[in-house]
């Protein structure tokens, strides 16, 4: 066996792509019947269900590049932690209501460049997927920047929780914005978009709306990263048990 | 903290020419998230391309008090009713 080839590289990628948006489309889920408002909760509904249609289609193209005959199905629901690709900042607990938007903030500042950069991607499947994609999370940014705005910059409370929020999931942003040498080559041929190109346009939104919210970015402290190697935190082992029961205990079930 | 924000109604305009229909209200701090939150609640299948938000407190409305000298002598005149006028097939819908 020599170097990867691209095939592995872009498969990985797409997991990559895929899990980010299952995990964090499954926590946004747990706020279904719990959002402050019910206005909230069916944005949140929303916002779930788009990040799992996104997840179908990148996982169905990760499956295909593997060629095992693997679908998004046993993607998701048959893969240990281990297996998981996607960014660590997605699994965190949704503490309270501030934190998650702050997550979803921050998230969305990255993924809505990353997919206008997949949009032109060389490789017309990824492109594909990812003009589908890009709509949406366009949307969920314009949203989560918006409330992320309004509660720093709203009562003491909201500004206090607001920016607690921001201290605890700053440190993952390190592990949001990294590349491997996989998506470095990837990139090299013009697959998927050039990690500074992300960066500086996820730092440009996040100073911006951030100086506006009236919160401060921690300056130094910790910079977890982990993800892509499947590294994660304690808290993915909790998602996966609950999401993946019923394929465990069912094998094969279906609605 | 639901409670204290007021009331909106909300306006769709579904097809370019067609005139904005009231589908409902919901709850909003302001005009911006009623609009947002109505994009939410009332447009996730491309029902609309418009969307007008209103405060539920600014609409002035009849009184159902009032229904009788508001309403009740239109019904005596018949000829108020294009009803006696027989459309030409070529026409269409009106």
């Amino acid at each position: 066996m020599g170097a990867p080839s691209p095939d592995a590289d872009l498969q990985a990628f797409l997991l990559r792509m895929g899990d980010s948006c299952l995990i964090l489309g499954h926590r946004v889920s747990e706020w279904c019947g719990h959002a402050p408002a019910l206005e909230d909760d069916i944005a949140m509904a929303n916002v779930a269900l788009d990040l799992i249609g996104h997840t179908r289609l990148w996982l169905e193209l990760a499956g295909e590049v593997e060629g095992a005959g693997r679908s998004a199905d046993d993607l998701a629901f048959l893969r240990d932690a281990g297996g998981f690709r996607n960014v660590l900042l997605v699994e965190l607990p949704n503490g309270d209501f501030g934190n998650t938007l702050m997550r979803q903030f921050l998230f969305d500042a990255w993924h809505v460049p990353k997919l206008r950069g997949l949009a032109a991607s060389s490789d017309v499947r990824v492109a594909g997927v990812a003009q589908t994609a890009v709509r949406e999370a366009n949307y969920h940014l314009s949203r989560s920047t918006d409330l992320v705005i309004r509660l720093g910059d709203g009562t003491a409370e909201s500004h206090g929780r607001m920016q607690a929020a921001l201290d605890r999931l700053w440190p993952y942003t390190f592990d949001l914005l990294d590349v491997d040498d996989g998506e470095a080559a990837l990139a090299g041929v013009g697959v998927v978009p050039r990690a500074a190109e992300v960066a500086g346009a996820w730092r440009d939104h996040v100073e911006t709306a951030l100086a506006e919210a009236t919160l401060v970015a921690p300056a130094d402290g910790p910079e977890h990263r982990g993800g892509r190697p499947g590294l994660h935190t304690e808290h993915i082992g909790y998602i996966l048990a609950e999401m993946q029961f019923l394929q465990r205990a069912y094998p094969g079930a279906v609605w | 903290m639901t409670s204290e924000w007021p009331l909106w109604e909300v306006f769709i305009r579904g097809q370019h020419g067609l005139s904005h229909r009231h589908v409902g209200s919901l709850h909003a701090p302001d005009a911006a998230m009623a609009i947002n939150n109505a994009r939410d609640v009332y447009t996730r299948r491309n029902e609309g391309v418009s969307i007008w938000v209103v405060r539920s407190s600014d609409i002035a409305a009849s009184a159902p008090g009032e229904k009788g000298p508001l309403f009740d002598p239109s019904n005596s005149k018949v000829y108020r009713h294009p009803t006696f006028y027989e459309v030409p097939e070529e026409a269409g819908n009106m």
